[in-house]
């Protein structure tokens, strides 16, 4: 390409500030692997699996229950997210009157901006306790799903709702002209166009639910097992780190490092299925 | 356009650096971290020290009492804080007891049970027992609340109890007394323990929960300042070496009977008379 | 037909439960937390551990934290979507390197940007706890979310705009400040909002780099409390901090709407001025 002298110079500028952002991610890994090494260079990484349990204190460090936590509680936030966010986004569009669909948007645009925290104590003083009057203990597999739920509906909504929007009105008129019902057009028309979008926004909530620290740390009951059924109490990968961190040292602190590597595993795989849905479309 | 108002903002973020650091008077730090329940002690204790030495800002972190240990060795830290007494391996260190606190075992208000004695909570917290009617209770299976690894009241709770966290079947884990307190005050049939201190408050301010007496003793403030409660610790500040300076001068302020009303506020027992 | 009412039905349904959840939720919020809501709380400081007292110097370490994040990642990240969009070819392998890198950095779990800046501002760079390493930390944490808003916004800048500026020989750089970057000033404020709607909101990333201490900041380098980990603490650690606990969240949250309301209303100010202008 050609470019004048003044081009260059801030092309160079603009290429240095590009290259500082792309080191954060490296400088993440390398510092992740840097603090894991006290335990990773016994070279047995099958402890992390073949371990008894996670009791860090007698050196037992078994991170697979809440790998399983953390892919459980995220598969079931998404099981209940996806079709409630993109029922959202079809009223938005196509269902409710504008009056309705803008106070229904604001709703989920807030919905998307409250704290995790305060997610997490709604979670563990309201919900819980009802859960509890079910299953006890309450603080369990089922609760993190349903607050998660909560967390990444709006990403999966508003994601949705401009995918469904960026649709040129042609194919309205066209499903119109085929006098196709309402549903008919949303489900053969315009939710096949929309699809790689949408499923672009499903994979960025999956990142969301996968990272979330505070209200699952809150609500899941924090056990170290692989849980029996939606009511038993779990710890997630990112709980853990949280729960311990401030407490950790020497080999302790590597392991929660060790969850915090294996958490950036998790989401790098993640990014890969992006790259797959992306290119298929 | 934009570049401007980019540069407007960059600019404006510049000189309000500039105004922090440039402005800031040289005043001493004093820098505590450690246990998550000594921090907001700590925290006011600091606040009326400041105001009567100016010269000096009192910053307090928390983390829990290992880290307060860890930090106070290593001098990251000019005073730990643990909410227990020094191990035999920490001897190198030297401790300050500023208050006393007690853990209690504390049940949902609802709850029938009025005593347990020390077998059944061992065997309650070991799983051997995992229904309230077993212990004379509402059938009911039982929720047992533990704290996550790390923290003394933990520690302390297990020691008692001569019990290995290995062999504790906890349903819940929790981090912060608060979390614990709020998690038995959802769930009728949850046992768990916190600082007394703190659910003392709680019960007293409305919160569904109840203090079981241990060993007959009734869990109160009252009874772990007469000695008499059997399941209580220190809150101790940590340091290196032998305190001099501005470090002897707040930590001989942390002990003095000056502070009494502030422990008290903050449902501690003073050591000070 | 039966099958396009019962969908009609289910969407509706749908709408009505998650309206529902969040109705319910902030009106406990507002129950709890509207009795200590005042002029003061949001002045004053922190007393006795928080139970008392107002919010005043957590109000200004938030502020002085974002601002931090925002004036070290906005242009950090306008010059990446600069460059990624304008002066890159779309399969250079370096541009493809980077771009990858960042999707992944978007989905980083903010607990994980919590232990890396402990470990590398706080500990290797020697800032310690301190609202320059929480600023710092938050900035890496939101310059994902500001390139891809950037890059979206300056994308959908037609190519005649592109066309045009060099026929008229003007030179790239030109043509940016002229044309490009004022059609994607919405997009670009949008971005800007969307990045401090998710720092102002962040505790995990927070807790292990700006630390718990609830006074007035004398400079960037002292510890500064959060309002969302303010929030955690009262709620966690603090008995009888819940009544405090819901009116910092209760600010919170209206600082959330104030945000997005400015947000909207700005982008559609720009836009308007922008069509009139041309």
């Amino acid at each position: 390409m050609f470019l004048s002298q003044t081009d260059k110079h801030l092309s160079l500028w603009l290429r240095l500030c590009t290259l500082i952002s792309a080191t954060i991610l490296a400088l993440i890994i390398m510092f992740l692997l840097a603090e894991s090494w006290p335990l990773l260079k016994h070279g047995v990484l099958t402890q992390f699996i073949s371990d008894e349990s996670w009791h860090p204190a007698q050196r037992l460090y078994n991170i697979l229950p809440m790998l399983s936590a953390t892919l459980l509680s995220t598969l079931g936030a998404l099981t209940l997210a996806t079709p409630l966010g993109i029922a959202s986004a079809m009223f938005n569009r196509y269902y409710a009157p504008s009056f309705l669909a803008s106070g229904y948007r604001r709703i989920i645009e807030l919905m998307a901006g409250i704290p995790s925290v305060v997610y997490g104590l709604w979670g563990l003083t309201t919900l819980a306790p009802v859960i509890n009057l079910w299953h006890p203990p309450g603080v369990s597999l089922l609760c993190a799903i349903l607050v998660l739920a909560m967390m990444i509906l709006p990403t999966i909504a508003l994601t949705a709702d401009s995918a469904l929007g960026a649709i040129p009105v042609v194919f309205h008129q066209t499903a119109a002209a085929l006098a196709l019902s309402r549903w008919g057009t949303i489900r053969h028309v315009l939710l096949p166009l929309a699809k790689s979008s949408i499923g672009a926004g499903i994979m960025l909530a999956t990142g969301r639910a996968i990272g979330e620290t505070m209200a699952v740390l809150m609500v899941a009951g924090n056990v170290v097992q692989q849980p029996d059924s939606l009511f038993d109490s779990v710890r997630t990968l990112t709980a853990n780190i949280a729960l311990e961190m401030a407490y950790a040292m020497g080999d302790h602190r590597a392991a929660l490092f060790v969850s915090g590597l294996a958490l950036m595993l998790m989401i790098i795989l993640l990014a890969g299925l992006a790259e797959i849905n992306k290119r298929s479309s | 356009m934009k570049k401007s108002a980019f540069i407007i903002l960059f600019v404006l973020s510049a000189a309000v650096w500039a105004y922090f650091t440039l402005t800031a008077p040289a005043r001493q730090k004093l820098v505590l971290t450690g246990s998550s329940t000594v921090a907001p002690l700590a925290a006011e204790i600091g606040r009326l020290f400041e105001s009567q030495y100016p010269g000096v800002r009192i910053d307090v972190q928390t983390g829990g009492s290992s880290r307060g240990v860890k930090d106070a060795r290593m001098e990251l830290a000019d005073i730990g804080m643990a909410s227990r007494t020094l191990k035999a391996t920490e001897s190198d260190l030297l401790s300050f007891t500023i208050a006393l606190d007690g853990i209690s075992i504390i049940l949902n208000r609802d709850n029938p049970i009025t005593a347990l004695n020390k077998q059944q909570i061992i065997d309650i917290y070991t799983g051997k027992i995992v229904n309230w009617q077993a212990v004379g209770g509402s059938k009911a299976p039982i929720t047992v609340v533990n704290k996550a690894e790390g923290h003394s009241t933990l520690e302390l709770f297990l020691h008692y109890l001569g019990l290995k966290n290995t062999q504790v079947k906890p349903q819940v884990v929790i981090g912060d007394n608060q979390q614990g307190i709020k998690t038995v005050a959802g769930n009728i049939n949850a046992i768990g323990y916190v600082s007394i201190g703190a659910a003392e408050y709680e019960a007293m301010h409305g919160t569904a929960i109840k203090l079981l007496p241990l060993n007959g003793i009734p869990a109160s403030v009252k009874n772990v300042q007469n000695q008499s409660f059997p399941l209580s610790r220190p809150l101790n500040l940590i340091t290196k070496k032998q305190p001099t300076g501005i470090i002897k001068a707040f930590i001989d302020f942390a002990r003095s009977p000056e502070v009494n009303p502030i422990i008290e506020a903050q449902y501690f027992v003073p050591v000070a008379n | 037909m039966l099958k396009n009412r019962l969908a009609t039905l289910l969407i509706w349904l749908s709408v009505i439960l998650i309206s529902a959840v969040f109705v319910v939720l902030v009106l406990d919020l507002v129950r709890h937390g509207w009795a200590g809501l005042s002029l003061a709380y949001l002045v004053d400081a922190p007393l006795d551990a928080g139970r008392g007292g107002g919010i005043g110097p957590i109000m200004v370490s938030t502020g002085l934290i974002l601002a931090l994040t925002i004036s070290v990642a906005a242009p950090l990240s306008l010059a990446t979507a600069v460059f990624l969009t304008e002066f890159s070819s779309k399969n250079s392998v370096f541009s493809g390197v980077i771009k990858r890198s960042l999707d992944v950095l978007a989905s980083v779990p903010s607990i994980v940007f919590g232990l890396f800046g402990n470990a590398f501002f706080c500990v290797y760079l020697g800032l310690g706890f301190s609202i320059l390493s929480g600023g710092l930390t938050l900035a890496c944490m939101v310059l994902p979310i500001l390139i891809r808003t950037f890059s979206e916004g300056l994308r959908a800048a037609p190519d005649e705009y592109r066309l045009a500026a060099a026929a008229l020989g003007l030179n790239r750089a030109a043509a940016l400040r002229h044309f490009l970057l004022p059609t994607a000033t919405p997009a670009l404020i949008a971005g800007l909002m969307l990045a401090i709607g998710r720092a102002i909101a962040e505790t995990a990333a927070l807790i292990f780099t700006s630390g718990y201490v609830d006074r007035m900041p004398d400079s960037l380098m002292d510890s500064g409390r959060a309002l969302s980990i303010h929030i955690y603490d009262l709620s966690m650690n603090v008995a009888g901090g819940d009544s405090h606990a819901n009116s910092a969240a209760l600010i919170l949250i209206s600082l959330l709407f104030m945000i997005n309301t400015l947000s909207s209303k700005l982008a559609y100010h720009w836009m308007h001025k922008r069509i009139t202008c041309l």
